[in-house]
């Protein structure tokens, strides 16, 4: 996802002269194809994640559309005041890029593992979440973001997640995207790096004729959209590796709470069991109730 | 405004007064009926509790109609006792402390690389130097030559609850901030020629951005108010407005 991100920002950067890149002291062997062509708008912080989120605001302000890099954590829960008051207050096109969601750094332990980030997030009513699932669903929220430059929070894996859409998809805020059509009347929704596990799930017996769908672009002001979609199912089944608490999931039953009679709304997420312990991700997913 | 509002931070409005009245009656290229002029200055409060003051030479100034201060603080106003950038002429909301600065040195790297002239002035707290925030700020600005990006602390050593000496102590507070790569004026605060000297010609020295170390009074002007900690909070009553307004008018004199 890392390799998608930077080849959709150069090519972004080589057409549009306000974009921006900033980084907080991080980015090493994924910034460089953009801080060597545009010198000029990449910009390394520091260790200064306040200061950094500061200025980007203040460099939309001006026109730019900055896009701040770093570790899940640190461009957001220590910058969550920042995000609050000066880019979505201001409705400023900052995009927050958050590299390692969910528990992809998983070996380093619990200041890395991003699985709060969407219930920071969620709750800033401009900011439009882009969780992505694969490299294709990477390149299609950039060209979006791109051409809607917004308060936004792009949260990638790290490298080598694989790909499962066959092309880039068409996507829009709000909408779920079909990524394999069932035969019945239930689905398997994701947001988020967890598009690989919900594939892998549809083989299993009790997920027969199961529909699986995505939804990389989501966020507070999307909530209206959601009830009429769920609606259509009997049985809608959320992953995400995120905690359960103020995740996806809850996002997706709070739409719909008053809203939506007759279909099964189901969250399947981490709990936090996972805390206070290391391990690839493959193997805290499944510690926190993902397997 | 602040006895109709019943709000507070009277003390930090006359404190920080003087400097608003130089930069906006001689030192910003600002156009009051086109508040969005591209080439303007930009002024950010990021002290934002000063937001009566703002409003108030935003009005003696035309950018706002007078009749406009009445809804400050008021119910249902837009008009907040933190400064609001949904008020014209104001570019930016603060009012949790530490976030200026940053903000600013965006604006004037913003300026840097689009070739632009104008300049960011950035009011702060000295309260406010406790943020880390700022620091950060500080280091980024000179690393990068913010030549374009003024930063002008209104010093007048009161914090909330006690004194700055007491709370967290600044000094050697100029020392700091040139060593920290700024050029460092020490000056009056209420004084306007001093003021405006200093605020029209910087950069002092090319390549370094400046910051102006205004020794002010909290309360200035009113001698109840005068370096008295309460007013940080307090809001005169009918009775000590009367009083307040006949000093400020000059009446005893």
């Amino acid at each position: 996802m890392r390799n998608a991100f930077i080849d959709e920002l150069v090519t972004a950067a080589a057409a549009d002269p306000r974009v921006a890149l900033v980084v907080g002291d991080l980015g090493f062997s994924v910034v460089e194809p953009f801080a060597t062509r545009f010198p000029d708008r990449f910009i390394n912080a520091g260790v200064a994640e306040q200061d950094l989120m500061g200025l980007a605001a203040g460099l939309a302000s001006e026109g730019f559309h900055p896009f701040v890099y770093s570790i899940a954590n640190f461009p957001l829960f220590r910058c969550a005041e920042q995000i609050r008051n000066d880019v979505d207050y201001h409705e400023l096109p900052v995009t927050v890029v958050a590299v390692g969601g969910g528990l992809s750094y998983g070996a380093l332990g619990y200041s890395h593992h991003a699985v709060q980030d969407y219930g920071l997030i969620r709750l800033m009513p401009n900011m439009l979440i882009a969780a992505p699932g694969d490299p294709a669903e990477v390149r299609a929220c950039m060209r979006y973001l791109m051409a809607h430059p917004q308060p936004s929070y792009l949260r990638l894996g790290k490298a080598g997640e694989p790909l499962v859409h066959e092309a880039i998809p068409d996507i829009a805020p709000g909408r779920w995207v079909p990524v394999r059509e069932g035969t019945g009347t239930a689905t398997l929704l994701t947001t988020g790096a967890t598009l690989a596990l919900g594939r892998a799930w549809l083989e299993r017996p009790e997920f027969a004729g199961f529909s699986l769908h995505t939804l990389p672009l989501w966020g507070l002001r999307h909530k209206g959209s959601q009830p009429a979609q769920v609606s259509r199912w009997t049985h809608v089944l959320t992953i995400e590796d995120h905690l359960a608490d103020a995740g996806f999931g809850s996002w997706l039953a709070e739409a719909c709470s008053g809203q939506v009679s007759g279909t099964r709304l189901e969250v399947r997420a981490l709990s936090h069991e996972i805390f206070g312990k290391v391990g690839d991700q493959h193997t805290l997913n499944a510690l926190g109730g993902l397997r | 405004m602040v006895h109709r509002a019943n709000a507070s931070h009277v003390g930090s409005c006359f404190s920080s007064v003087d400097v608003l009245a130089v930069l906006y009656g001689r030192v910003l290229n600002v156009r009051p009926d086109q508040p969005d002029w591209a080439d303007r200055d930009r002024f950010i409060l990021s002290k934002g509790h000063a937001a009566a003051a703002v409003y108030a030479v935003l009005a003696e100034t035309g950018f706002l109609p007078m009749e406009d201060l009445e809804r400050y603080g008021q119910n249902g106003s837009s008009m907040m006792t933190h400064v609001s950038h949904r008020i014209r002429g104001v570019e930016f909301s603060t009012g949790s402390l530490g976030h200026g600065l940053p903000f600013g040195v965006g604006k004037a790297l913003a300026a840097r690389r689009l070739g632009a002239d104008w300049r960011t002035f950035v009011l702060l707290s000295d309260g406010e130097m406790d943020a880390g925030s700022n620091w950060e700020a500080l280091m980024f600005a000179a690393h990068h030559g913010l030549d374009n990006l003024v930063a002008v602390i209104d010093y007048n050593k009161l914090q909330s609850l006690t004194t700055i000496a007491e709370t967290l102590a600044l000094e050697p507070f100029a020392d700091k901030l040139q060593a920290f790569g700024w050029d460092v004026r020490e000056l009056d605060g209420h004084d306007h020629d001093t003021l405006y000297d200093a605020l029209s010609s910087t950069p002092w020295t090319p390549g370094r951005p400046a910051v102006v170390l205004a020794h002010t009074v909290k309360g200035k002007g009113v001698s109840f108010m005068e370096n008295r900690v309460e007013w940080h909070y307090r809001s005169p009553n009918a009775e000590l407005l009367a009083r307040a307004m006949a000093e400020v008018r000059g009446d005893d004199a």
